[in-house]
């Protein structure tokens, strides 16, 4: 049996499931420490379902705790920027761009130095080991206790980065070292800045992890955990302590993965209704679609792996007008119990329709008997053509899908969508985060540029497979259960025939139970 | 002339992606070294084309390569300098001011960095009036301006020197040594004098470029239509005519590589007459409309695919089912539309078998 939680900003969640049954599910506040809160969970899932904590397997943690900290600019580390790549990238210093107010928390510490190297593998500049060796003593007079490392095209040959790190650790043998190989894909700045956001957690992700540990020992739980990533793949405590930002944005993953085990959906849209906005994103094998474009974190332009998710506004506090023709994208949002026609307010709601209609009973129904019938008509209509609208939006192809509904706000949906094959609703939806976690699996992922001189297309595209499946068994997955589940070629545009972009992810179930 | 501001950078990044029609690569990287350039070497001054004076000595410039390997081996910032002063020293002579040879993407920057370092103007004008994909398709090259010689280098300070009496043999080679420099090259060509400018450019460019952004973001500002903002700003500058030729769904992307060359098929299916759709053919840039049968808009006229609710221009990477389009036709300068202009970047440049036919008519 395993134990999936989600600690997010306000509710720590908790699922307990045995295979893809869910025994018990139970939502408490997130407590300041962290660990508290996920000990009350746990206690109350397993006197739920009545199971001694040796019963359990695994315990599954997703967290939107890092990502809080870089946004609210709390607690995070001076790092010493470190960039491999002169006489390349000198026209953009690291922290170009960022906001001043963080960059200021992180102290503005950069060094560049010559190195790196060229999309098929030859050297920009050898590495310059005397000035890494400088730089490495300056680190420690400046008594920095975190680094990260940015080799040009380290996703494809990560030598100088690795190299840097041991010169770093021969002068500063405690330091903690954030190598952006291990972080991100093709794409420099991004993945440079993603790198030093890392660093400046790392005395925030050794607390929170150790938090983790403390609570599974207070429950006497000896099973081992594991914490998501924001691919909907697994990490092990020891790699989140060093990687904490490969956790953001896990939440929406976890989410529309949990939905979509609970519909028992693999291919499908998922449409998750809150009060305010409505957030659709496409499952392909059972993991999001990721979005293409840069991703804005604290105001920090990254290249995360994120589910591709549009909102529209639409949620149960969406405001209606114009006699039900036009809704939302403003809603009363959680002044909802105070301000809709049903709960004693002056405001006409989504939630307050669905009521008149007489598909919901909640508050008081006598509060919105006078609506006209026209209205509810006009309303239900718009209500169904923005979500229709939406799940077509985010659809590949014209192909009807099935549709699942997760959040409270699904209660709007109550007739069929053009672009659905059908309706899904699945029970215990609320704690979808939770159980996302908790089968999620480990994954192993290739992203790098292959020079196609003196070689073929499939020599490459082999390689590329062997490569992220032997990742996916070193994050520990369970041999035999490992699945290519995504490949994304891309040649370079303006380039003829010299070289092509290879993306691979393989998967495979955790080797546990 | 007025000098260039780091909010017309800002405006410029918006409008060339929308004179890219899709291609030229997204210009975050160029804006942040342009700006970057403004910060180090101080204002850029925009010298409009009447008032570049006959005896002037004029260079085009702009980066050649994969925008792939520039957001990943992002430049150190000298290769333009470096390929500036090698074409200088083989010329024996100095440079007096620098005009983009692409207005579209991010070599809408590159003018600007190489400008600020040397403290020269930019002419407000540029060689395509749009985004290319190669360098001989320049009002330049077309109106007799010899290509070469054309200087490259790379940010180790590696530079090559072409000269061939032909544009399109000059594009060829220099796009091989590109790929030896590590897949991105800055370099220089097209050089002339002022009075050569003057009647082989596509005149304000620039400033067109700059307007777009200026006029979408206060559209944004003040709530309004970006798309009647855009096309009211259109009809007062030279480029006279923009109209939404489609607006609807796409229903289908398929894209395909050949020769290096991002080749595909996008279908809308129109909001108000989902029976006829309209295909637009992609070769990086968009090349032509259809519907029906009829051709709704076709190169050099620009094509430009945008968002329904903001307007912003789609480039072709990020296309993709289900997104809500205006398809916005932009008619070019008479300087783009002319028997020996349509030669070099007309229909049968690209291998269309269809014939010019001017958006307007």
């Amino acid at each position: 049996m395993r134990i999936g939680i989600d600690v997010g900003g306000t509710n720590t969640d908790a699922a307990l499931m045995d295979g893809p049954n869910v025994l018990a599910a139970c939502k408490s506040p997130t407590t300041s420490d962290v660990g508290s809160g996920i000990v009350t969970v746990m206690k109350t899932v397993l006197a739920m379902g009545r199971v001694p904590a040796s019963e359990i397997s695994a315990v599954m943690i997703g967290t939107t705790h890092f990502t809080n900290a870089v946004v609210e600019r709390r607690r995070l580390l001076a790092v010493a920027a470190i960039r491999l790549g002169l006489p390349a990238t000198k026209a953009l210093p690291p922290l170009t761009d960022w906001p001043k107010d963080l960059a200021d928390t992180l102290g503005r510490h950069t060094f560049m130095v010559r190195g790196g190297h060229e999309f098929d593998g030859r050297k920009i500049a050898p590495l310059d080991e005397k000035e890494l060796v400088r730089i490495a003593k300056d680190v420690r007079a400046r008594g920095l206790r975190s680094a990260s490392v940015t080799s040009v095209f380290s996703p494809v040959t990560p030598d100088m980065e690795l190299r840097a790190a041991e010169i770093l650790r021969e002068e500063n043998p405690d330091i903690a070292i954030s190598l952006s190989h291990e972080i991100g894909r093709v794409g420099f700045l991004e993945r440079e800045n993603a790198s030093i956001m890392n660093a400046s957690l790392a005395d925030l992700s050794r607390k929170v992890v150790s938090s983790f540990r403390n609570a599974l020992k207070e429950l006497s739980i000896e099973a081992p955990f594991y914490i998501s990533q924001n691919d909907g793949t697994l990490m092990v405590p020891d790699y989140v302590e060093r990687y904490p930002v490969l956790t953001f944005a896990s939440g929406p993953t976890n989410s529309m993965r949990g939905a979509a085990m609970l519909a028992g959906e693999k291919d499908a849209m998922v449409i998750d209704i809150g009060g305010t906005t409505s957030d659709v994103g496409m499952l392909m094998h059972g993991f999001p679609r990721e979005s293409a474009v840069a991703v804005d974190i604290g105001g920090v332009r990254t290249n995360f792996r994120m589910p591709d998710v549009l909102a529209v506004g639409l949620g149960g506090g969406s405001i209606v007008r114009d006699d039900g023709a036009r809704i939302g994208p403003d809603s009363v949002g959680y002044e909802i119990t105070s301000r809709a026609l049903v709960f004693g307010g002056d405001t006409l709601t989504t939630t307050d329709i669905v009521v008149a209609a007489g598909l919901e009973d909640i508050g008081d129904r006598s509060r919105v008997a006078h609506i006209p019938a026209k209205t509810i008509e006009t309303a239900l209509n718009t209500i169904h053509r923005i979500a229709d609208g939406a799940v077509d939006r985010m659809k590949t192809s014209a192909e009807p899908l099935p549709v699942i509904l997760a959040g409270g706000g699904s209660i709007l949906i109550s007739r069929d969508l053009p672009s659905a094959s059908k309706l899904i609703r699945p029970e215990n939806a609320s704690v979808a985060n939770a159980i996302g976690a908790a089968i999620a699996q480990v994954g192993g992922e290739i992203d790098r540029i292959f020079s196609l001189e003196g070689t073929s297309r499939d020599a490459v595209l082999d390689g590329a497979k062997a490569e992220a499946s032997e990742r996916a068994l070193a994050a520990g997955a369970k041999p035999g259960t490992v699945k290519i589940i995504d490949i994304e070629e891309v040649p370079l545009a303006y380039l003829p025939g010299s070289a092509t972009r290879i993306r691979v992810k393989a998967v495979g179930d955790l080797a546990v139970e | 002339m007025a000098n260039i501001t780091n909010q017309d950078i800002e405006d410029l990044s918006v409008g060339a992606a929308l004179l890219g029609t899709g291609g030229g690569g997204d210009p975050y990287i160029g804006k942040l070294m342009a700006r970057a350039a403004l910060e180090t070497h101080g204002p850029v001054e925009l010298l409009s084309l009447d008032q570049v004076p006959d005896g002037m000595n004029v260079i085009a410039c702009g980066a050649m390569g994969a925008p792939t390997i520039l957001i990943e081996k992002m430049p150190s910032g000298e290769e333009i300098g470096v390929a500036l002063r090698a074409y200088e020293s083989r010329m024996g002579r100095k440079v007096d001011a620098i005009i983009p040879f692409e207005a579209g993407g991010i070599n809408s920057m590159v003018p600007i960095m190489l400008a600020a370092e040397f403290r020269l103007p930019v002419i407000d004008a540029d060689g395509m009036g749009r985004a290319f994909p190669q360098l001989e398709m320049e009002t330049f090259n077309v109106y007799g301006v010899p290509a070469c010689p054309l200087a490259l280098a790379d940010e180790q300070g590696n530079t090559v020197i072409i000269e061939t009496d032909n544009a399109a043999k000059a594009e060829f080679l220099a796009r091989g040594v590109t790929i030896r420099m590590g897949g991105q090259s800055y370099l220089v060509n097209y050089g002339m004098d002022g009075a050569t400018t003057r009647r082989v450019s596509v005149p304000a460019t620039m400033s067109l470029s700059i307007g777009i952004g200026r006029t979408m973001r206060e559209a944004a500002e003040a709530r309004a239509d970006a798309l009647e903002a855009l096309i009211n700003f259109f009809q007062t500058t030279h480029y006279e005519i923009a109209r939404v030729i489609a607006s609807g769904k796409i229903i289908d992307v398929s894209r395909r590589e050949r020769n290096g060359w991002s080749v595909g098929v996008v279908t809308i299916e129109p909001f108000d007459n989902p029976g006829k759709p309209v295909t637009i053919q992609i070769q990086n840039e968009n090349l032509i409309a259809e519907q029906d049968g009829m051709v709704l808009a076709i190169v050099p006229d620009l094509i430009c695919i945008l968002e329904l609710d903001t307007s912003m221009p789609i480039t072709t990477e990020r296309l993709r089912y289900g997104q809500r389009v205006n398809v916005l036709g932009v008619k070019v300068p008479p300087i783009m539309r002319t028997p020996e202009a349509l030669a070099v970047f007309g229909p049968s440049a690209f291998g269309l078998d269809r014939d010019y036919a001017p958006l307007e008519a």
